[in-house]
């Protein structure tokens, strides 16, 4: 009788009635698609770090990029940035709860931690915005040679100025332009008359120029201020072109993660997972959330620290 | 999540990545003198990030993405695609990378 006992066996594995990966159809395919969008965004931050590495002299350091915090004065590196990606954390745990809540059918607690994630990816995206706002106004403004090279300004002790300090001094002047616009005539005549500044390329091993170099580069060159995809006062213009693709890619995804999750939301509160029996929707809309914020992990750690 | 009871897993996980966030915007700000010495093309500062994000990654998708507690087949599923072809993909761009400066 052993033998008719294997052939139930076989039976069962090739006629589909076992489970080999233990996982229902939704949540596999979900599995599938966070799996490629991993290689997708892998592909990009790779890439990032290829071009950072042709263009070292001239690639900005981030914490000299984004430096500013709601409501403080002057320079403030990173501390935005971790507050953002604390609050990432924050709505993923509340997440891990709503999902918790879930398979225990405490439909109360289900909605009150889905609604706290929703609030954590909306400030998530708000903070977002703001920044892009502040890197596209653009903060001390640079120079840009004939070769769209892209070059700061810098007084004989070595120190940074801004647009502002360059034309009203240093003491009438603000280290960021705060949205105020300079023409080249201004930051020309005002560079030809103090014989202390000089311009340097931004990156880590930049090269500095010397006054009369500096003042000839600035003549037959521009002024650039704030960021775009053509022009980017903080160095290699492919930087804020990486900074608009990586950051906005991971910014889409935040989005629809909160639409999506605010439809489960609404579910939740019609009663839908509690008629169906079970809260599996809740538990695959999380995975989406947990890979936004795994993406954002790496996204800090490469665009922001390294 | 049949084998956990209560929440205390979930809060200890998020101590867990506050603290190690916490130390990387610590690091990230001070930048130790002794932590930028170079080692293989880079610094130990930047290692040391690195170290730090993959132990942050592991936590979400080991406890908060539950691929802990899969089976065998699923995890394989999973990890094999991933640490196999995202660090080849770097090693291509690093060993290739070098045709930039020639």
């Amino acid at each position: 009788m052993a033998s008719s006992a294997e052939m139930t066996q076989e039976e069962n594995n090739w006629g589909g009635g076992s489970r080999p990966l233990g996982s229902r159809y939704g949540k596999l395919m979900m599995w599938f698609f966070l799996l490629s969008d991993a290689l997708t965004f892998s592909g990009f931050l790779t890439a990032y770090g290829l071009m950072r590495f042709k263009f070292e002299s001239t690639w900005p350091i981030a914490e000299n990029v984004f430096t500013h915090f709601p409501g403080l004065e002057g320079d403030q590196p990173l501390l935005y940035v971790a507050l953002m990606t604390f609050i990432l954390i924050m709505s993923s745990v509340t997440m891990v709860l709503a999902v918790n809540a879930g398979e225990k059918m405490n439909r109360k607690a289900v909605t009150n931690w889905m609604l706290w994630t929703i609030v954590g990816g909306f400030i998530f995206v708000g903070s977002q915005a703001w920044e892009w706002y502040h890197f596209i106004i653009g903060d001390s403004g640079a120079v840009e040679t004939v070769r769209q090279e892209i070059l700061h300004i810098y007084n004989e002790e070595g120190e940074r100025l801004s647009f502002s300090q360059v034309i009203h001094g240093m003491e009438e002047g603000h280290a960021s332009n705060h949205g105020e616009m300079f023409t080249k005539a201004e930051v020309l005549s005002a560079m030809k008359s103090n014989e202390g500044m000089y311009l340097m390329e931004p990156g880590k091993a930049g090269e500095a120029f010397t006054h009369e170099r500096s003042v000839a580069l600035l003549e037959a060159g521009d002024v650039v201020q704030g960021a775009n995809m053509i022009h980017n006062e903080y160095g290699q213009k492919q930087f804020a072109n990486f900074f608009f693709f990586i950051t906005g890619f991971h910014g889409f995804h935040v989005f629809s993660g909160v639409v999506i999750n605010f439809i489960i939301f609404y579910n939740v509160l019609l009663g839908t997972y509690e008629r169906r029996g079970h809260y599996r929707m809740v538990e695959k809309v999380g995975l989406y959330w947990h890979f936004v914020d795994l993406v954002w992990v790496f996204v800090f750690t490469f665009f922001y620290l390294v | 999540m049949s084998d956990h009871n209560g929440t205390w897993w979930i809060w200890k996980v998020f101590w867990i990545l506050l603290v190690i966030t916490g130390v990387e915007v610590a690091l990230g700000i001070v930048k130790p003198e002794f932590m930028l010495t170079p080692v293989i093309g880079t610094s130990i500062l930047n290692i040391v990030f690195i170290v730090l994000t993959l132990i942050k990654a592991a936590y979400i998708v080991q406890i908060f993405m539950h691929v802990k507690f899969e089976k065998k087949g699923l995890k394989y599923a999973l990890y094999l695609p991933t640490l196999i072809l995202i660090p080849y993909l770097t090693f291509i761009l690093l060993t290739e990378g070098s045709y930039l400066f020639q």
